[in-house]
């Protein structure tokens, strides 16, 4: 499998794009010191100080242990979540002065089981987005098939099943396409590969890496796997306890000196004489 | 006399109460339905409206309900004897299993589902009508079954408070001492519970998404 796109459908997505990039000019993404405690309460802080701002188009890996605070950063994004302390801007604009649903139509989300709606076709979920903002049928229909060819499957043989049909890895196909659906400039994905089996999840890696290059999108991708950040990424943030531990490129990455860098390259080694 | 021959000789008597029973059953469902799911839909996100909904629902159940017929005789405008106490008695009834399945049912979905819809942008009404609802149909309508069920069990005792139906050939069959009389008003019943579950269980299968 592999992405087919038509060479006319593609100008569009640059097009689109293009735009895009023009209207946004500054950071996609800027957090400015932002604390993030349970209940809006400072004592119980799940992320501390955070300050860090993504440009336009960039991929970047929140890379951290489980529970070290990195989907806890990308809820504060689309406004799952509100910061105790600091603030969020996307788009040039505070989250808190975003109305939470203009600003989560803008900003494609994708998740490790991918949430698909059971009682929606294939179709039906890609078209969520389109739905609410009232495209016409025409419009949708078109859309959908691009999409489901965009992540490889035939929409044909696809459009009218349901989730239960699928299986995992085309679930998470159909997860990045309705994520995709409206063409937001920026996609939030939350482990979007974490569930599936090695094989699978190594072909949706590549896929996606290749997609991720062609859309120019800013995207904040959320993972434990340090091959992953490293097969994606243009930068990497490490988490730790809630803090930024390391903000580079994934060149940099593996020559930084601590403790915590170093428990994620050991992951990376070969066990010995395994594969000899 | 056997119950054959009662039955037999009885029959258009016992076919009137048939249709006043089930006449009484439909009229307390559409009700409590009315009643039951919306509420169910209105305590979602309001947890403490949910407990007392929920508390009084239950508390109604637990009265017997030939106490609960009785009770409802002084009330003023809902009260006196017939059908009309009755129906409020079987609506009061029927309401939890109706109410708690709804809630339960809008409140027991995948979090994976209802944190993509909030994060695609859907508003709490349309997350509700378009995705928590049709999800939990057939959670509500295991809840609607159970409440028919009990409601034609229920509507047996109303008799005892003028309201007709089948319970008058039960409650006169005790009189006599007749197990023919409460025959000819248990065995309707019965079939009347047995046919709504088959009906209703059907129809809980065709809605249920898997």
């Amino acid at each position: 499998m592999h992405y087919d796109v038509r060479s006319r459908e593609r100008g569009v997505s640059i097009e689109m794009n293009a735009k895009i990039a023009a209207e946004d000019a500054g950071p996609a993404i800027q957090f400015q010191d932002v604390t993030y405690g349970l209940d809006g309460r400072v004592p119980h802080t799940i992320v501390n100080n955070i300050r860090f701002s993504v440009a336009s188009g960039q991929t970047l890996i929140l890379l951290g242990r489980s529970g070290s605070g990195k989907t806890t950063l990308l809820k504060l994004i689309n406004r799952l979540l509100v910061p105790t302390v600091g603030q969020v801007i996307v788009r040039g604009r505070l989250t808190t002065d975003w109305d939470p649903i203009r600003l989560r139509r803008g900003l494609g989300y994708v998740i490790q089981d991918a949430g698909l709606f059971p009682h929606f076709t294939v179709a039906e979920n890609i078209a969520l987005v389109p739905s609410l903002e009232k495209w016409d049928a025409a419009r949708t229909t078109a859309r959908v098939s691009e999409l489901l060819s965009l992540v490889g499957l035939e929409p044909a043989q696809y459009c009218k099943r349901r989730p239960h049909e699928l299986s995992g890895g085309q679930r998470q196909r159909v997860g990045v396409a309705r994520a995709l659906a409206a063409d937001p400039p920026i996609l939030l994905m939350d482990e979007p590969f974490g569930a599936l089996d090695p094989v699978t999840r190594a072909e949706l890696q590549r896929e996606f890496s290749a997609l991720a290059r062609r859309l120019r999108k800013t995207i904040v991708f959320v993972t434990h796997d340090l091959r992953e950040a490293l097969l994606l990424a243009s930068r990497i943030i490490l988490l730790e306890n809630g803090r930024i531990i390391a903000d580079c490129s994934p060149q940099e990455f593996p020559r930084i000196d601590h403790p915590e860098v170093h428990a994620f390259t050991a992951c990376l080694t070969p066990l010995p004489g395994a594969l000899e | 006399m056997t119950p054959w021959t009662f039955f037999l000789e009885h029959r258009a008597e016992i076919l009137e109460a048939t249709v006043t029973h089930l006449t009484l059953v439909i009229i307390a469902m559409a009700f409590a339905i009315a009643i039951g799911v919306p509420l169910g839909m209105f305590i979602v996100h309001r947890p403490a409206l949910r407990n007392l909904a929920l508390g009084l629902a239950s508390i109604f159940q637990t009265i017997p309900s030939l106490a609960l017929f009785g009770f409802l005789i002084p009330i003023p405008f809902i009260g006196g004897i017939g059908r009309r106490t009755a129906i409020v008695a079987l609506v009061l009834y029927a309401l939890l299993p109706i109410l708690r399945n709804t809630y339960v049912g809008l409140t027991g979905i995948d979090p994976a589902v209802l944190e993509a819809a909030e994060a695609m942008g859907m508003t709490q009404s349309q997350i509700l009508w378009r995705v928590r609802l049709p999800l939990a149909r057939a959670v509500i309508l295991a809840g609607i079954r159970t409440a028919t069920i009990i409601t034609i069990g229920v509507t047996t005792i109303a008799a005892a408070i003028g309201a007709g139906g089948l319970g008058t050939f039960i409650f006169r069959g005790v009189a006599m001492v007749s197990d023919a009389v409460i025959l000819a008003g248990a065995i309707p019943a019965a079939l009347l519970a047995i046919a709504a579950d088959l009906l209703l269980g059907l129809l809980e299968r065709r809605l249920k998404i898997t």
